[in-house]
């Protein structure tokens, strides 16, 4: 595969496409961007396949000088590798999940979401600072549209929300890229991740891309235009917004914030756990009072991300690790959650909670989905929900054993507010009459289930699959923090493991204890 | 003074032509509009060829009052550019009352400016601003029948000449404290000493200049002109008259003031501030989108401030990469403007009347929405580029502070834009009938093409563009 432009044509199809879209019937245009975003999802595929895990840590680059200032210059490690796979899952089944829902414009919102996906595999592929700042911002275009015209009723006041807070922002951390670019004099990432800035220029170089990220994240109390663009955007682009946007933040953190500014990350590290701490009790706190069923998943969002914001920020391989699989668990079932919610609005037109009740028996299939989901979103073992949050609270323990205590609160509130709402939608008396009319899944909402549910399980029962591109990268980036890393309060020590009793001689437990220090 | 002579080619051009078109409408009449447009269009390709045939040339001609160079050339050839745009768009827009004064004055007003981007000399300067202002004051009034561009007429003559007042005051104090009134004689002064009469004189000379490009406090005229005037003369007034203006201002504080940064720097530092917000905030609840897109240029030269307040060459450089992208996006805007007429044939200045437009003309909405965005400086559109540009180079020059104020400031205009972006696309449609109508095929190709270069095509031309922008600012450093 070397040599092929892969990357560029992945970009690419979603483009076209969506140019293609624009001029098309509503009929052909749903046509055009189920074939394109499968076309793409089938590129993912061959990339991942040839993935060479353990290789160089930048492959399929692509460099060609175009812009004079920057260069389109592309190239993937396992983590952009994860997440771009988690871009290209999510869009076909986005793009089914509106199929008969979206009725108006067709052509426009399907070229909307083609251009979105190109934007966002292209955030996750970028190895030019400006080009990464180029596809990060241009995301606001699209989304800004998908709210605002096809969103519900408080559609406009939530895409100005959405738009005016993310670009607040953005611009702040653009500054800083200008600065880092007149300092180290390159725009190239890879170059930038070993170059040292001066420790007094890393804290306000960190402040500003915090600004940015932390919106895009979104940590509390830069939270709040999530859960207006949610309640109000489309299901698709609830789908979308929660399982890739949301992931942006946490990406640029580990891309940029972290290896780039390893000292300032370890000076203000308590600033990112005091806010993770917040958010992770208050949005509980929050979603458990919510009344309207996406407003409730929003607020849940928010409490998943700061346990990542609170992995990422041990500096450890587990909290990394465990951070990036919620990033990605969160990525398939906060999607697969805001369709279940957007197959009962589809039939009711309401996400009031209080108009359903008792699905359990009009909808078994659809029951037994959104049991999954709600499962996989506490973190059941077994499911893609677990394999993240306990690698993460591990990670997070050793850094500080009182934010594990209080993140791992956050565990016990989701499980609440979700059984809450599960048992308030599905079980009970059916007794509306509205309700008893609604039928089960169709075939097209059961192709869009399946996957989601296949994905989440298989992440939860062999999360290795997900896990071994990404080790490189988190080793890279765990020993670019090494120097500056605080001890943190477990201190943890290797214990001097002794045969047990009974099994006399067949001692083997010394690969066991190596696992933390 | 021959060979001098041969240098001056466009300016000569455009006074041989701009004076043969004025006769033929003496002696024809207004009925052979379409002669009197194609003269004037000659004339302008010509003296556009001059230029391009003078590139690589720098020189100081007629006792150095008057620069050659690539400077000049650039903001000539952008001038004459907008210039030919607003003459074609023209007689579709007047129909029957267009008169041959319209090509004459335009070009009258190209010569002034071309002269402007090129004076080396507070004289020719004055010269060619009164120049371009004349023939400006009277574009504004065009339609002497309409009450508001009698108005406008009158508002801008007033007010340009209180600034022209003002600069000359400046200019006077200049030369009193310097004995010159040549921008070499004028730096060499500056840097040896500065007084509080130098100071003075850099205060008025700034602010009669800062009447012509518009910067806050001296905006006021603008949005009453842009709405009053016609739209093809206000087209006119938002594009060419900027490049001249700006580079001309450029051209004194580098070239003239260049050793005094201390004194003209804070003052330019705040016009660019005061112009960002004001521009920003005053066009929040404009109603009328000639009014908000006058209120849009006062915000972007704002911008083109920063570049000049850093100083430096790459700030030189942004500007001119900064005025050829406004340019072209303020025509496009323009011009979907002038295509937006109601079932009666009345021009649609109103912005409530746009709403639902992308439901009744997709082409037209789209090629806003990318003018907007791109005016707003969000990426993928080519606007980010010139803006990304002017931010570096204050960054550079060790402004952080004016930078980050500059940006956070940018969101506020980042609102007015995508509001008129959501009139267009979420409202339900507006009463106003927007038939489509034929014909402006001119219009149209330029609409699509500008809107096609804004959209991510223009960065390809990135390396081209640092090369000429590179190229023409190191003429003043």
């Amino acid at each position: 595969m070397s040599g092929f432009p892969i990357l560029s044509l992945m970009l690419a199809v979603p483009t076209i496409a969506a140019i293609a879209c624009l001029f098309a019937g509503d009929r052909t245009a749903r046509f055009i961007a189920l074939g394109a975003t499968l076309a793409t999802f089938v590129l993912g595929c061959i990339l991942w396949a040839n993935f060479d895990i353990g290789g160089a840590q930048w492959q399929f680059t692509e460099r060609a000088d175009l812009f004079g200032r920057f260069s389109w210059a592309l190239g993937i490690d396992g983590m952009a590798l994860m997440l771009i796979m988690l871009s290209v899952f999510l869009m076909p089944l986005c793009i089914l999940a509106s199929w008969d829902a979206i009725k108006e414009r067709v052509g426009l919102y399907m070229a909307m979401f083609l251009v979105m996906e190109t934007i966002m595999i292209g955030v996750f592929m970028a190895q030019d600072l400006l080009l990464f700042y180029i596809f990060f911002e241009a995301g606001l275009i699209p989304m800004y549209f998908i709210i605002g015209i096809w969103g519900g009723a408080n559609r406009k006041y939530a895409a100005f929300k959405f738009f005016l807070y993310t670009l607040l922002g953005s611009v702040l951390m653009l500054i800083a890229m200008i600065a880092m670019i007149m300092e180290a004099g390159t725009t190239d990432i890879p170059t930038l991740l070993n170059y040292d800035f001066p420790p007094e220029m890393q804290t306000w170089l960190w402040l500003a891309f915090f600004a940015s990220l932390a919106v895009k994240m979104p940590m509390w109390p830069v939270h709040t235009w999530l859960p207006d663009a949610h309640v109000q955007a489309p299901t698709a682009g609830s789908m979308i917004l929660a399982g890739v946007l949301l992931k942006l933040g946490a990406y640029g953190f580990l891309r940029f914030m972290m290896p780039m500014f390893p000292d300032a990350s370890a000076q203000l590290m308590w600033l990112v756990f005091g806010l993770s701490m917040v958010a992770v009790v208050y949005t509980s706190l929050v979603a458990l009072v919510q009344s309207d069923m996406k407003k409730l998943i929003a607020y849940s969002s928010v409490a998943h991300m700061a346990i990542v914001t609170a992995g990422l920020f041990a500096f450890n391989q587990q909290g990394i690790e465990g951070a990036l699989i919620i990033m990605l668990s969160h990525g398939v079932v906060s999607a697969a959650l805001f369709f279940c919610v957007g197959v009962i609005y589809d039939r009711l037109h309401t996400r009031e909670i209080d108009r359903y009740g008792g699905l359990a028996v009009n909808m078994p299939a659809y029951a037994l989905f959104f049991m999954l989901f709600t499962m996989a979103s506490i973190g059941l073992p077994g499911t893609s929900g677990f394999v993240g949050e306990f690698l993460s609270l591990l990670g997070i323990y050793e850094a500080s054993s009182v934010v594990a205590f209080v993140c791992t609160t956050g565990i016990i509130l989701g499980a609440a507010y979700m059984l809450y709402l599960y048992r308030r939608v599905v079980f009970g008396e059916l007794t509306k009459d509205d309700v008893k009319a609604m039928p089960d899944l169709n075939p097209r909402e059961w192709a869009v289930m399946a996957p989601l549910a296949a994905v989440a399980l298989w992440m939860g029962v062999y999360p290795e699959s997900f896990l071994a591109p990404m080790r490189g990268d988190v080793t890279t980036v765990v020993a670019r923090l090494a120097p500056t890393k605080p001890a943190g309060d477990a201190r943890l020590a290797i214990g001097k493991p002794a045969p047990a009793k009974a099994q006399g001689e067949t001692a083997h437990g010394a690969g066991h204890a190596g696992g933390v220090q | 003074m021959t060979a001098d002579l041969a240098l001056i080619w466009p300016e000569l051009i455009l006074t041989i032509g701009g004076l043969i078109t004025l006769m033929l409408g003496t002696f024809l009449g207004d009925r052979q509009v379409g002669l009197y447009q194609l003269s004037a269009l000659l004339t302008l390709a010509a003296a556009a060829a001059a230029v391009v045939a003078l590139f690589g040339v720098e020189a100081s001609v007629f006792s150095d009052t008057l620069a050659v160079d690539a400077f000049g050339g650039f903001a000539k050839l952008l001038i004459y550019a907008a210039s030919v745009m607003c003459i074609l768009i023209a007689p579709r827009f007047f129909g029957g009352t267009m008169r041959a004064e319209y090509p004459v004055l335009i070009l009258f007003a190209a010569l002034g400016m071309g002269v402007m981007a090129s004076s080396r000399d507070l004289m020719t300067l004055y010269v060619g601003l009164e120049l371009n202002s004349l023939a400006a004051y009277v574009l504004a009034s065009f339609m002497r029948h309409d009450d508001r561009s009698s108005e406008a007429g009158l508002k801008y003559f007033v007010l340009g000449a209180l600034a022209s007042g003002m600069l000359l005051y400046g200019i006077s104090l200049l030369y009193g404290f310097t004995g010159t009134t040549a921008f070499d004689g004028i730096a060499a002064a500056m840097g040896a000493e500065l007084n509080i009469g130098l100071i003075f004189g850099i205060v008025f000379v700034l602010a009669g200049l800062g009447f012509k490009i518009s910067a806050v406090p001296f905006h006021m005229w603008t949005p009453d002109v842009y709405e009053g005037a016609p739209i093809p003369v206000t087209t006119f007034f938002a594009s060419a008259p900027k490049v001249a203006a700006m580079a001309l201002m450029t051209r004194v504080v580098i070239d003239a003031m260049g050793p005094a940064v201390g004194a003209w720097q804070q003052i330019v530092i705040f016009l660019a501030l005061a112009s960002i917000i004001v521009g920003a905030v005053g066009a929040i609840g404009q109603k009328n989108i000639k009014r908000l897109l006058a209120y849009s240029s006062i915000n972007n030269v704002g911008f083109m401030l920063i570049g000049l307040a850093a100083g430096t060459q790459a700030g030189v450089e942004a500007i001119l990469t900064y005025l050829l992208v406004y340019v072209v996006t303020t025509i496009g805007a323009f011009l979907v403007v002038l295509r937006l007429r109601d079932a009666a044939g009345n021009q649609i200045e109103s912005i409530p009347a746009l709403a639902g437009l992308s439901q009744r003309r997709p082409g037209p909405a789209a090629a806003m929405a990318v003018f907007l965005f791109s005016l707003a400086g969000i990426p993928p559109l080519f606007g980010f580029w010139p803006k990304y540009l002017v931010f570096e180079a204050a960054v550079n020059a060790n402004l952080v502070p004016l930078a980050v104020a500059g940006i956070v400031a940018s969101v506020i205009g980042a609102f007015y834009y995508i509001a008129i972006i959501k009139t267009m696309y979420f409202d339900d449609k507006s009463e106003t009938e927007i038939p489509a109508t034929g014909g402006a095929i001119v219009e149209d190709a330029v609409i699509t093409a500008s809107a096609l270069w804004l959209s991510v095509i223009g960065y390809l031309f990135i390396p081209v563009l640092a090369v000429v922008s590179a190229n023409a600012a190191a003429v003043l450093f």
